[in-house]
């Protein structure tokens, strides 16, 4: 796993060398620059000072006893204040016209520092090079050679740029603890969420505070703690499902056993009888809980939808009316003529497990007396199957939830599961129908299979 | 002793009712939490069996409304979800007992007397005063070792006075004992019902209070 801090490391540190190191040359090409033409215009002052100073040529003259016959090697000497480490540094040669050396300082050479009269240039005299600026004094017949021996004057330079360099590499090995803390100290508020994150546990998803955290961070924070929150909704949804799941399948077992008990133990005939009637009720109400589950597994488990297969509507719904006339206790279901005229093509055992939940729902929820009407209505280009009842219709706080399976509403029938209209949802899902609840005015439910024009015959 | 079921399914809220009024009960049933409501301001139950899941919220509802009015009558929590931390938070909100579904009848009625018997302060099961022993659990009475026949009434009479001695009962208070909402109370059914527990148990057991009520007396 590479390292943030090891990568902000190394690029500060290559960027910081380079920008030093870019530095160095600069301030090396200027300086070596600018001491050139400090010392080019010292080779110059002092030729000229030198060329000053000799008044005559007699004044040498007669310093050398005056013997004008002195051999050139007894020239006389020019004393030049001379720094230790650079001693020698410049060399004086005094000429007279005519080619005879007439003067010259300890460090100069014998042989002529410059062929031409005046003005600057550069000779190598036994392998060395030499900076040589010549003045010429005509009135006197004498010629005035100042030198610098160029490795002196490079040695100058390196001495310089030595000594800017040293505190430099100094500081780098210095720069690169203080970058490396620097680094260490700007990702503290990562390493602390990344602390934090560690130190939780699987089951908290809780959102993470959002409190003094840095602007590059609170992103980070803030799809973290919406990540936290989705995962927590969805727990909380499996758990609520779990729990309706437990309370639907656990609460029939328990009256069951309650009912036999109760039948058991008592020793009136009334009170059996009424139990052991109680326990064939419970029994059918679970039968019909465990078809349901049967049904829902059975629309889930399906790839999809099996090859349409074209029917009518009305007679399906009849057949259902003939199948459920057991359980409508005293409720009509009326359908409408227009219904037989209605040819759909889907899955026909989807539908007819749609239409049989939701005439099922209609049915157990109507008053006694009441009527179930089944009508169709064309809206939009699109077919809809409606299914009426007169019950007591759905609390709107309830609407979104009552596809859930085991979801049971405030009006619950003493015979539903929760699991009827989660499974008329699933099967017109896989058929590419879809389901629509309504509360009607005046009361009831309006329960609507909304058919595309494409499953229209 | 008077229990109050809340269960929204019908078949199982039947066979409580029934099941614990053989037991020896006086029970009432609701299906919400809006009858329950009503129910508990309008009488008083010695013990509540509490589903957790209701059509209108949660029993926990119920439970919290009940223990903030400092209302402290002894509830058992029904509720098909049993896992530790449902009852921790079941028992933390201020319920006595728990029981998952499905359960036994028996259990129920066991867990309803032992309850009752701790919010009264008692350790054992059986209540005695004066030579006369009361075993809630069998649902007998023996004086001086020997069993008395009683019926149903005469003895939730003799539990309710047995099971607060010294306190005054009036008649009212003793009918709330023994019926149900859905029962029809006789005109002077409690006094008939004492006068035949006096002749059982002798005349002096229940002493009567001129204008307030009923309280266990002298050996009879």
């Amino acid at each position: 796993m590479r390292s943030l801090r090891t990568r902000l490391f190394a690029i500060l540190l290559i960027t910081t060398g380079l920008l030093w190191l870019s530095a160095t040359v600069w301030i090396f090409l200027s300086t070596r620059a600018e001491v050139e033409r400090v010392l080019d215009a010292r080779l110059m002052e002092a030729a000229r000072m030198v060329n000053s100073l000799i008044v005559s040529p007699d004044m040498m003259k007669e310093e050398g006893d005056g013997d004008a016959n002195r051999p050139a090697q007894s020239a006389i000497k020019i004393p030049i204040l001379e720094h230790p480490h650079y001693d020698r540094q410049l060399s004086c040669q005094i000429w007279s016209l005519d080619g005879t050396l007439i003067g010259k300082s300890d460090s100069a050479p014998d042989t002529t520092l410059a062929p031409h009269a005046m003005g600057f240039s550069e000779t190598v005299i036994n392998g060395e090079t030499w900076r040589v600026f010549a003045v010429e004094n005509a009135s006197l017949g004498v010629r005035v050679l100042v030198g610098d021996n160029l490795r002196i004057r490079d040695r100058l330079v390196n001495d310089l740029v030595k000594g800017l360099l040293l505190p430099a590499l100094l500081i780098i090995p210095l720069l690169a603890v203080l970058i490396w803390l620097s680094v260490g100290r700007g990702l503290a508020p990562l390493r602390k969420l990344a602390g934090d994150l560690a130190a939780r546990e699987a089951s908290n998803l809780h959102a993470i505070e959002d409190v003094g955290t840095t602007r590059e961070i609170s992103p980070v924070l803030k799809s973290l703690n919406g990540l936290f929150a989705r995962v927590a909704g969805a727990r909380e949804r499996e758990q609520n499902f779990i729990a309706f799941a437990a309370h639907e399948l656990r609460t029939p077992l328990a009256g069951l056993k309650t009912q036999a008990q109760v039948a058991l133990a008592s020793d009136d005939g009334e009170i059996r009888e009424k139990a052991l009637g109680q326990i064939v009720a419970g029994v059918d109400r679970t039968g019909k809980l465990v078809r349901q589950l049967l049904d829902i597994a059975s629309v889930e488990a399906s790839e999809s939808a099996k090859p349409a297969g074209a029917f009518n509507a009305g007679e399906i719904l009849t057949g259902l009316r003939t199948e459920l006339a057991g359980q409508a206790h005293r409720v009509d279901v009326a359908i409408d003529p227009h219904l037989f005229g209605v040819k759909i093509e889907m899955d026909p055992d989807l539908f007819r497990l749609a239409a049989r939940n939701l005439l099922e729902n209609a049915i157990n929820h109507s008053p006694p007396g009441a009527t179930v009407s089944c009508t169709c209505e064309m809206a939009a280009g699109r077919l809809v199957i409606v299914i009426n009842d007169t019950g007591p219709g759905i609390p709107d706080e309830e609407m979104p939830h009552v596809t859930e399976r085991f979801f049971r509403g405030r009006f619950k029938t003493s015979v539903g599961s929760g699991l009827g209209l989660s499974i008329v949802e699933r099967a017109l899902d896989r058929t590419g129908a879809e389901l629509e609840l309504r509360n009607r005015q005046g009361g009831g439910l309006s329960a609507r299979i909304v058919l595309q024009q494409s499953l229209i015959r | 002793m008077r229990v109050l079921i809340v269960e929204d399914d019908d078949i199982l809220r039947d066979g409580l009712k029934v099941g614990l009024a053989l037991a020896g009960f006086t029970t009432d049933a609701v299906g919400t939490c809006d009858a329950a409501a009503t129910a508990l301001a309008a009488n008083s139950f010695d013990a509540i069996v509490l589903d957790l899941m209701l059509p209108d919220g949660s029993g926990m509802d119920i439970l919290k409304d009940l223990r903030s009015s400092q209302n402290d009558t002894p509830v058992l929590l029904l509720t098909a979800r049993d896992t530790v931390r449902d009852r921790v938070a079941g028992l933390d909100t201020g319920a006595d007992d728990y029981l998952g579904k499905p359960f036994d009848l028996d259990e129920v009625a066991a867990r309803l007397r032992a309850l009752s018997r701790r919010s009264t302060g008692r350790a054992t099961a059986a209540l005695e005063w004066a030579g006369l022993r009361l075993d809630p659990a069998r649902q007998s009475v023996e004086q001086a070792g020997k069993p008395v026949q009683l019926s149903r009434r005469e003895y939730s009479i003799l539990h309710t006075l047995m099971a607060h001695p010294g306190v005054i009962f009036s008649k009212t208070k003793l009918e709330d004992r023994l019926y149900g909402w859905q029962e029809e109370i006789e005109s002077n059914a409690v006094e008939v019902h004492i006068h035949h527990l006096r002749n059982k148990l002798g005349p002096g057991l229940i002493e009567t209070v001129r204008g307030i009520g009923y309280r266990l007396g002298g050996a009879g």
